[in-house]
């Protein structure tokens, strides 16, 4: 059973279409490549999956219901779109992870060290790391900050949008079995990756969705 | 009133002009290139002051309430729009969005302090009407126009900030808390700082006209501290309603950013 569908979607920028008629459904256990060039819009996709976008054609089902009939605070809970660039609020490392707790949707949850010291010791990284001033990472430190800000959440679906972009390949390793281990704690979990890797989408994935440019 | 101030004649206006004469020369003589504006905004400031103390003369003698309420629907519709002007990016419906603003928090303000607390009769007497309108007008569109400049300029700027609360499930209220604020206050700080220093630092332009035209120093004050307190609340209510209203347009109600509704002024 699909957990989650897009059905003809299009979309348009500038009075062109950047992808149409385009479909795909994910069930448990679905690791999606999005397999374009650059300009096809495989951000965009993501993005409109987040719902940051709206489409111009087509719907997106989660758990059988549309987008439009979803609160899309508690939709994005689930389904939780990584930002290329990932943005580090002021503070420390652990402040950012902690930040989320702040918001409504998060309130009767709390922030749990343990699934975080666990975290720190699959990317290696020292427990000082959380004192670290988080707006001074690295780029590829950043996405790992904001991983771990996702997984504590315990989403179903990642969208992954060149998540290991600056990386180095240890680092990318690990990277990708914690997103192997997030995966087999529920079987109903899928994900979607972008990357200009090749090598990491055959790797990573076991269902491909390309995207060409239109006209 | 004629023996307690003096009076002003166009030969001493006249005189008056030496004084920015000085800058200008030094000006030429620098080559710091500021002649052609400050001749430029001088000679305007001359002509729009002259005019505007005709327009006055005469409006004070109107005794209609109706024509009054239509000389300060002018007044606060220029005020929507200027505010508009200088902000450096655009979104469809923002000059309503700006006009609704000036106009609530400039009548609200306007009327409470002048038929609420002077208690002017008739309220619509145009000697206090105007220019407390005025007064008000003036720095709501400050508010409004920095308020507004801040929020949009924001939003770009922290567009990242903003979807990845977005992403991590926060509404679009906690989204964009922060710009909301920043863009309040940034339309405050004026307002804010010349209230911390005045009477210190800087004599009110209004109080001292006042004075000396003649009035006790002491009931200038008193219409001093009203206006000021007119004033701060009249660009608080527009700055707030504005920001409120620009955040209603550039956010949807399923939670989106839609900076792509924002364009850059021509």
């Amino acid at each position: 059973m699909a957990i989650l569908e897009g059905i003809k979607l299009g979309r348009k920028v500038d009075n062109r279409w950047l992808w149409r008629e385009l479909s795909f459904s994910l069930s448990g256990g679905t690791r999606l490549g999005l397999v374009g060039a650059t300009g096809t819009g495989k951000s965009q996709l993501l993005r409109a999956i987040a719902g940051l976008d709206s489409l111009d054609q087509g719907v997106i089902k989660y758990k059988d219901v549309c987008l439009s009939g979803w609160s899309l605070p508690a939709y994005r809970w689930e389904v939780i779109y990584l930002h290329q660039r990932p943005t580090m609020f002021e503070g420390t490392v652990e402040e950012n992870l902690k930040i989320v707790y702040g918001l409504k949707i998060h309130q009767d949850k709390k922030y749990n060290r343990d699934l975080i010291l666990g975290l720190l010791d699959l990317f290696q990284r020292p427990l000082e790391f959380l004192q670290q001033s988080a707006t001074n990472l690295s780029g590829g430190e950043g996405q790992i900050v904001a991983l771990m800000r996702a997984l504590q959440l315990e989403p179903m679906i990642l969208l992954l949008d060149e998540c290991t972009a600056s990386l180095d390949s240890e680092t990318t390793g690990r990277v990708e079995s914690a997103i192997a281990a997030w995966l087999s704690q529920n079987q109903q979990r899928a994900c979607i990756w972008t990357s200009h890797d090749s090598h990491q989408i055959e790797r990573v994935t076991n269902k491909k969705l390309l995207l060409s440019s239109y006209g | 009133m004629a023996d307690t101030y003096l009076s002003i004649s166009y030969l001493q206006l006249a005189f008056s002009v030496l004084l920015i004469l000085i800058n200008v020369v030094l000006s030429l003589r620098l080559r710091l290139g500021l002649e052609k504006s400050l001749i430029i905004a001088s000679l305007r400031m001359i002509v729009q002051l002259l005019l505007i103390g005709y327009v006055l003369e005469w409006l004070f003698t109107l005794s209609n309430p109706w024509s009054v309420m239509a000389i300060a629907l002018i007044m606060a519709g220029i005020a929507g729009i200027s505010a508009v002007n200088r902000t450096s990016r655009r979104f469809s419906g923002i000059y309503w969005r700006s006009l609704l603003s000036v106009l609530v928090a400039a009548f609200l303000i306007t009327n409470l302090s002048v038929a609420g607390i002077i208690q002017v009769k008739p309220w619509y007497n145009p000697q206090y009407l105007i220019p407390m309108l005025g007064m008000i007008l003036g720095n709501t569109l400050t508010g409004i126009s920095l308020g507004l400049d801040r929020f949009m300029e924001g939003l770009v700027t922290n567009r990242n900030a903003i979807e990845t609360l977005l992403t991590l499930g926060a509404n679009r209220w906690e989204a964009s808390h922060r710009e909301i604020k920043n863009a309040v206050a940034t339309g405050m700080i004026p307002i804010i700082n010349s209230m911390m220093v005045m009477g210190l630092v800087s004599l009110p332009g209004m109080m001292t006209g006042q004075i000396l035209a003649g009035a006790n120093p002491l009931d200038a004050v008193r219409y001093q501290i009203i206006i000021t307190f007119a004033i701060a609340s009249g660009s608080a209510l527009g700055t707030l309603g504005v920001v409120l209203l620009a955040w209603l347009a550039l956010f949807s109600s399923n939670h989106q950013l839609r900076c792509d509704r924002l364009f850059l002024a021509k």
